[in-house]
């Protein structure tokens, strides 16, 4: 993923978070995105890491940094206890999807969402060649991916919706990281949502 | 010393041990009143203009007031947190003023049970008071007016050390920046103070004890002493470490059919015991574990952590091993998931080590660097 694009997400989710609003970064990486947030929209809050090393550039980088490993779910949260809950394109390397989006709408009052779309167009190409789609949003192998869900912009919907969760605002982008409108899930590369829990 | 290797680039160098009277009677959490008292401190670094690059470095069971550096005349004796502390290190002496403390109740110099009682010109012996790592904590605040520090840039300890920086969290909020809190716990639970338990019956019983006055006998319950340790070490470390280092090697000669030392574990613990006994006051030892067993902040909130953090401003750092199981990273997340609910800042690192509890002495990279980064960020 080009550094562009890394701004452009992060000014889309900037866009959704409320000034001063109380953030947990799931999969943080070295804090880059909550960084953004703070200095952007004042926000304060947690990220999550797994990754010691990526654990050590937060503290670097001056941002809360939790070392606790996801697929635990976040029992340690309290209910409803930050305005939004973000996983910034690391859902697709988690395994306990369903408990994972489950538990950020249980801590989180809202969640953002973003992950690369397995049936953007030229992934498609790639599969229809008798090869996984490597691209930059998908910069990996088979073999030594860190991803371990395909899922589609299609698929990530059906699931929200069995799950009771409603899609708030949604963007899909192109390679060049253009927002789509027509035909997302086969012209998007990149999908970023804004979700809550359903009135029902 | 010039015959001597010469010093690392890093050491904080030679250290004299510096000694603080204060005179005024100190009431204990017991109750009972201590009718003044010494506190042993080294320092390492130099306190800053403003007074804002002190850090408090509180020690752990058997620590005391030597953490960095070489002891004046004593080759030898490297401070006990010395890959911490130093230029260059992350607990960096350049950029902090690092303060070490021996507490109440010790037995290297500050007022403890080897320590004259004035009104019976005696040994204090068994009759020093019951200190808790409240008591400490005032105490060390006493030492911190003494020497101009309004408010500690950091307060770093590890185990009983920890619980230490958490109650300076709480109980003296506005004097704390950063709590710095290693392999520690809310509160021992039940497994944790049934260990503590046996080592002091072992010391208790040790017919050299005497009721904890065996200065005027003449004896010392070294058999109690070096049991106490010997326990200890084994709960400091992970199984997996001792199969690592010792295995079911036999010393030479291989199996004896004896009760003598045969196997390396054997031959390790004992060891470690002689010297501790050697070097360690039995009265003291009992303090220590009694003060770690009552140590419960949540206990005066009505059980409930979050709330007896709620005082608490500082921003903290946790760090936990995964293979410590006396002070397993379960407990540091408790701490964690208190200081959330206060919506303080906190992070947490859990350092894959097999070393167990007694990874916080080591210098493992990942640790030093997790340490390192976080003292960096703390402005002075």
């Amino acid at each position: 993923m080009s550094t562009l694009d890394i701004r452009i997400d992060y000014d889309v989710i900037a866009s959704w978070v409320a000034e001063g609003a109380r953030v947990l970064d799931l999969g943080c990486g070295d804090g880059a995105l909550l960084r953004h947030l703070k200095d952007a929209r004042g926000a304060s809050g947690y990220g999550a890491e797994i990754d010691i090393e990526r654990v050590i550039a937060c503290m670097k980088n001056g941002i809360n940094v939790l070392q606790i490993d996801l697929e635990e779910g976040l029992y340690d949260f309290k209910d409803q206890s930050f305005d939004l809950v973000i996983i910034s394109n690391a859902l697709q390397a988690l395994h306990r999807t369903e408990k994972l989006l489950r538990e950020m709408l249980r801590v989180g009052r809202e969640a953002v969402v973003s992950f690369p779309n397995f049936a953007y167009w030229k992934h498609r190409v790639s599969i229809m060649d008798g090869h996984m789609p490597v691209s930059d949003r998908l910069p990996y192998q088979w073999y030594d991916t860190p991803n371990v869900r395909f899922f589609t912009i299609a698929d990530f919907e059906q699931l929200c919706d069995k799950l009771g969760i409603e899609v708030r605002e949604r963007l899909v982008l192109d390679d060049a990281g253009r927002p789509v409108t027509d035909e997302p899930n086969f012209l998007g590369s990149f999908a970023l949502y804004r979700l809550g829990r359903s009135a029902a | 010393m010039a015959t001597d290797t010469p010093l690392p680039p890093d050491s904080v160098g030679i250290v004299e041990p510096q000694s603080a009277r204060f005179d005024a009677p100190l009431t204990l959490k017991s109750g009972a009143v201590l009718p003044g008292f010494d506190l042993m401190y080294e320092t390492y670094g130099e306190l800053n203009a403003a007074r804002s690059n002190a850090v408090l470095v509180c020690p752990a069971l058997s620590g005391h007031h030597h953490a960095a550096g070489v002891t004046a005349g004593q080759p030898g004796n490297i401070g006990w947190w010395d890959n911490l502390i130093g230029p260059g290190k992350p607990l960096d002496t350049r950029k902090f003023f690092v303060i070490s403390v021996n507490n109440l109740g010790g037995c290297h110099g500050s007022s403890g049970p080897t320590s004259t009682n004035p009104e019976t010109a005696k040994p204090w012996g068994a009759d020093f008071p019951i200190v808790t790592v409240e008591d400490w904590v005032i105490a060390q605040s006493q030492l911190a007016d003494r020497l101009g520090i309004d408010a500690w840039a950091a307060i770093i300890g590890g185990s009983l050390g920890g619980m230490q920086a958490m109650a300076w969290s709480i109980h003296c909020p506005a004097r704390v920046r950063h709590a710095i809190v290693i392999a520690s716990a809310p509160k021992l639970t039940a497994q944790n103070i049934a260990f503590n338990e046996v080592a002091r019956q072992a010391i208790i019983t040790d017919p050299d004890f005497h009721g904890g006055h065996f200065y005027e006998h003449g004896t010392l319950p070294r058999r109690g002493l070096r049991l106490a340790r010997m326990l200890g070490h084994i709960t400091y470390q992970s199984d997996d470490l001792m199969a690592a280092k010792f295995g079911r090697r036999l010393r030479e000669g291989g199996r004896k059919f004896s009760f003598e030392v045969e196997f390396e574990i054997e031959s390790y613990l004992r060891y470690q015991g002689d010297k501790f006994a050697g070097s360690f006051d039995a009265n003291t030892y009992l303090l220590a574990t009694r003060a770690l067993d009552y140590f419960d902040p949540a206990h005066e909130a009505g059980g409930d952590l979050a709330a007896a953090f709620a005082p608490a401003t500082a921003d903290f750092l946790l760090v936990s091993f995964s293979t410590d199981w006396r002070f397993a990273p379960s407990r540091s997340r408790e701490i964690v998931d208190a200081l959330m609910r206060n919506a303080r800042n906190v992070s947490y690192a859990e350092i894959e080590s097999s070393a167990g509890h007694d990874s916080f002495l080591l210098d493992d990279p990942h640790y030093h660097a997790v340490l390192r980064a976080y003292f960096d960020n703390i402005t002075v």
